[in-house]
């Protein structure tokens, strides 16, 4: 242990890595609710060269390496539960490149989402990226990594989508360059060579530590409004979802269960945004919309809420601060956030498999579901709050999360950003045919076992 | 622990360690060490840690708790109303914890025995306190108007100092009716008490209060803003009660009543709020209102201002203990890249630590050719000469 301390302060510098306590003990949890893994190192690396040297190592002692970007996933995939060394890459948060034409940006891997968006501000202000509600301090890269969507999601899909290329420390220590800047200077696109990012994404660590990445950015028009749909009947929510994003002008669509005030509770409202140039697009865009959802208006099934200005601009908050809070709803500091992703149709069977497990479990619950793309599938989110000094509450989230994750599954969706035990059930569900693809492409990349181990593994 | 009762609440979100528009990080230990248990939520999570058992006291949590700089960023940019106001107070009750365990870093506790047997942090004689006075026909306090506080940097630091003398020059040519107290003064206790010390804060405080109540004093005007924060915020509760006033805000009335001379050169500056006047206290427009005043002097804003300012790293103590002081992140060296960024060729502060961290900084950050701090009373100085 001591050679490999010296080792590390020999790559990092010594005020960059930390065999301490308190670092083992923070870095050994997320604030959700899974079991603390404790790391024997914390490094912080500086640069691509560190990262590589780092892999070197534990590739020569055989010691785990955890990637962990803003440590916000709720789902504990930076714990290291096989011990080894958690790499926080924040450090490396410089934004290396914007490229106003081609509506691009590369930067570092530690990068937060709250810098390039501030820096998009000052520097670029017609253009901004799909920015997540996590806390702004999240990193680009662990979100584009984990499937992440955001403010422009129904625009863009995926953040993973809105990928156009990579820097990538394999787990042998090669830096390789994924997409377009494989053969060109330019970060321009996955497209046309084999696309390798999937080797990176959804795989939570395991097949290498992305160090670079270059992402799509959007126009950040001059006007923007949002309108808020009310149903009461969540069977009604798929279709207002479908005939909403099929105008293809909305920026972000998100559908989600009305807590407050209380004459609104029970409801569920379909958020819409959207930008324009001019008055004149912003009406028309808005018109549009109001026509995609005529019929539920005429029926009386469904109508927009009228908002005020203070309230609108609220809504158009990125990111909404309000997520954030719900942490504070048992006074404990805690909140578990399920994500599974589905196609919308199964909204209602979700909606109230999440409101059963909350009313079985007695815990507060907030559900609701951003929607990608046309309405081609949607991120649908529980979140419970929990009070962090509560073990039983602590207990009774972490028994909500798991019996959501086997609802997801039983109706059709699948787990997002999962963590360990819910792996194991994905897994379990999946062709073994594409495990065993999965467990063959990580041995090639990986063939010491050191990427992020207790992850995508199979129940022995 | 006071305030025990919230530090499971904290949900590590992270939006403690930005500005409100997110540019870069905004808490001065988090920015300098990067881990996160340098960061408010960490040093939530490792109380609750360290009060519960889980982890033991240890020279590394000591330093984690102590490089706070009191500088109440976080408390700005929490999103939890419900106990944000009390987490820069949660902090120093965990300093109060060690300090009473006697697990403090060595040059804390330096700090502490060379304010309680000198009644300064430098260890100097009392009688040298008003040495920055000399060759100035300041007064010693009698029933003036006004009380000049210089307190310690200004006293005994060369650069606290020259500001001391700046304001007291401006103040005679103007002439305000005011004093000094001279050897009689004695340390605020501003970083004793965000040191965690407490006991030795009350004493400094109650002493201070009997003697400037003895020597009749009713309006103070203090050189800096963290003695501004304890007398005037602070000293209440141990019955003192002055009007207590930051230099900026007795030049502002001053500066307002004048006629300026004009036909200076043109001079960009930019003003850097000192935590203990803005964020602490709110006051963020009186400082560029005498700025402002100023003829042929323009303003500008660096990217992180008013509330969302970056501290120089030099509250809480640390502009004496020097924990988060070296290397290029640290915050008094981001500040004045910052500054020279924005196309300032001043840095005008408004206290005597911010002042002596960023002409450190600029040297160590070789900007010295394009970037010169000053405080408000030596621009306003040299502005009217």
């Amino acid at each position: 242990m001591e050679d490999t301390y010296q080792a590390l302060v020999k790559i990092v510098g010594a005020s960059y890595v930390s065999r301490d306590p308190e670092e083992r003990f923070l870095y050994a949890r997320d604030p959700g609710t899974m079991e603390p893994r404790e790391p024997d190192f914390v490094v912080m690396p500086g640069s691509t060269e560190e990262v590589r040297q780092i892999v070197l190592l534990a590739n020569e002692r055989r010691i785990p390496v955890v990637p962990m970007g803003g440590g916000l996933v709720l789902s504990g995939l930076t714990r290291p539960l096989k011990g080894g060394m958690v790499l926080d890459m924040k450090r490396m948060n410089r934004i290396l490149e914007v490229n106003e034409t081609a509506r691009s940006a590369i930067v570092e891997a530690g990068a937060s989402q709250g810098m390039l968006q501030a820096y998009l501000r000052k520097h670029h202000p017609g253009l901004k990226h799909s920015i997540p509600d996590a806390p702004p301090i999240a990193t680009i890269a662990g979100n584009v990594l984990i499937y992440g969507s955001g403010h422009l999601s129904a625009a863009g899909g995926f953040h993973s989508d809105m990928l156009n290329g990579m820097e990538v420390v394999l787990p042998t220590g090669e830096v390789a360059k994924i997409g377009s800047c494989a053969a060109s200077p330019y970060w321009f696109s996955r497209a046309p060579l084999p696309d390798l990012a999937g080797l990176f994404i959804g795989w939570h660590g395991t097949t290498g530590i992305a160090t670079k990445l270059a992402i799509k950015l959007y126009p950040d028009r001059p006007l923007n409004d949002v309108g808020i749909f009310v149903v009461e009947d969540p069977e009604l929510v798929p279709g207002v979802i479908h005939r909403l994003s099929g105008v293809a002008v909305a920026e972000d669509i998100v559908a989600f269960m009305a807590n407050a005030p209380e004459w609104l509770r029970g409801f569920l409202l379909v958020n819409v945004s959207y930008g324009a140039e001019t008055r004149e697009e912003l009406r028309l865009k808005r018109d549009l919309l109001r026509e995609s959802v005529r019929t539920y208006i005429d029926e009386k099934v469904g109508g927009f809420m009228p908002l005020p200005p203070a309230m609108k601009q609220r809504f158009l908050e990125a990111p909404q601060t309000t997520l954030a809070l719900f942490a504070d709803a048992r006074e404990g500091g805690g909140f578990e956030y399920v994500g599974a992703i589905m196609p919308i149709e199964l909204f209602a069977e979700a909606y109230r498999k999440g409101l059963e497990i909350a009313e079985r479990h007695g815990i507060p619950c907030s559900a609701g579901a951003r929607i990608i793309g046309l309405g081609h599938c949607m991120m649908f989110f529980y979140g419970y709050a929990f009070n962090r000094a509560d073990p039983s509450d602590v207990a009774l989230a972490q028994q909500a999360l798991e019996d959501t994750n086997a609802a997801v599954l039983g109706i059709g969706g699948i787990p997002w950003k999962a963590e360990a035990p819910a792996q194991k059930q994905i897994i379990a569900k999946m062709d073994p045919n594409t495990f065993s693809l999965m467990k063959r492409l990580r041995e090639a990349l990986d063939p010491r076992g050191i990427m992020n181990p207790g992850n995508w593994e199979a129940e022995r | 622990m006071r305030h025990a009762e919230i530090l499971h609440r904290c949900f590590r979100c992270g939006y403690c360690k930005l500005p409100s528009r997110f540019q870069d990080l905004n808490c001065p230990p988090y920015l300098k060490f990067r881990f996160e248990s340098y960061a408010p939520g960490g040093r939530m999570w490792l109380l609750r840690a360290w009060l519960e058992g889980e982890i033991e006291t240890s020279p590394r949590l000591s330093e984690i708790l102590f490089s706070c700089a009191a500088c109440g960023s976080c408390v700005e940019h929490c999103v939890f109303p419900a106990f944000k106001a009390d987490l820069l107070d949660t902090f120093i009750a965990g300093r109060e914890e060690l300090v009473e365990r006697g697990a403090v870093p060595g040059a804390v506790g330096r700090y502490l025995r060379a304010v309680h047997s000198f009644g300064n942090p430098y260890g100097l004689p009392e009688q040298d306190r008003a040495k920055w006075a000399e060759g100035l026909d300041v007064e010693r306090y009698s029933d003036q108007e006004y009380l000049l506080y210089v307190g310690c940097p200004g006293s005994y630091d060369e650069r606290g100092q020259r500001m001391a003398r700046a304001l007291a020059g401006l103040l005679l040519r103007w002439g305000v009716d005011f004093g000094i107290l001279g050897e009689e003064e004695r340390c605020d206790g501003n970083e004793v008490r965000a040191l965690g010390e407490a006991g030795l804060f009350e004493q400094l405080a109650r002493e201070n209060i009997e003697r400037l109540e003895a020597a009749g004093v009713r309006k103070i005007v203090t050189l800096s803003p963290h003695g501004f924060h304890a007398i005037k915020n602070e000293y209440p509760r141990f019955g003192g009660s002055f009007e207590t006033y930051h230099y900026p805000q007795l030049l502002a009335s001053l500066v307002a009543k004048r006629e300026l001379p004009r036909g200076n050169r043109p001079l960009r500056v930019a003003f850097h709020d000192p935590c203990y006047l803005g964020r602490h206290n709110r006051d963020y427009r009186t400082p560029r209102a005498v700025l402002a005043a100023l003829p042929g002097l323009e303003l500008l804003e660096m990217d992180r201002t008013m509330a969302d300012a970056l501290c120089c790293g030099g509250g809480g103590g640390n502009f004496f203990t020097d924990v988060l002081g070296g290397g290029a992140e640290s915050p008094a060296r981001v500040r004045v890249r910052e500054a020279a960024a924005c196309g300032a060729e001043v840095l005008a502060v408004a206290c005597p630590k911010c002042a002596r961290m960023f002409d450190d900084a600029i040297e160590a950050e070789a900007l010295g050719e394009e970037l010169r701090v000053m405080d408000i009373a030596e621009i306003v100085q040299e502005r009217c000469a």
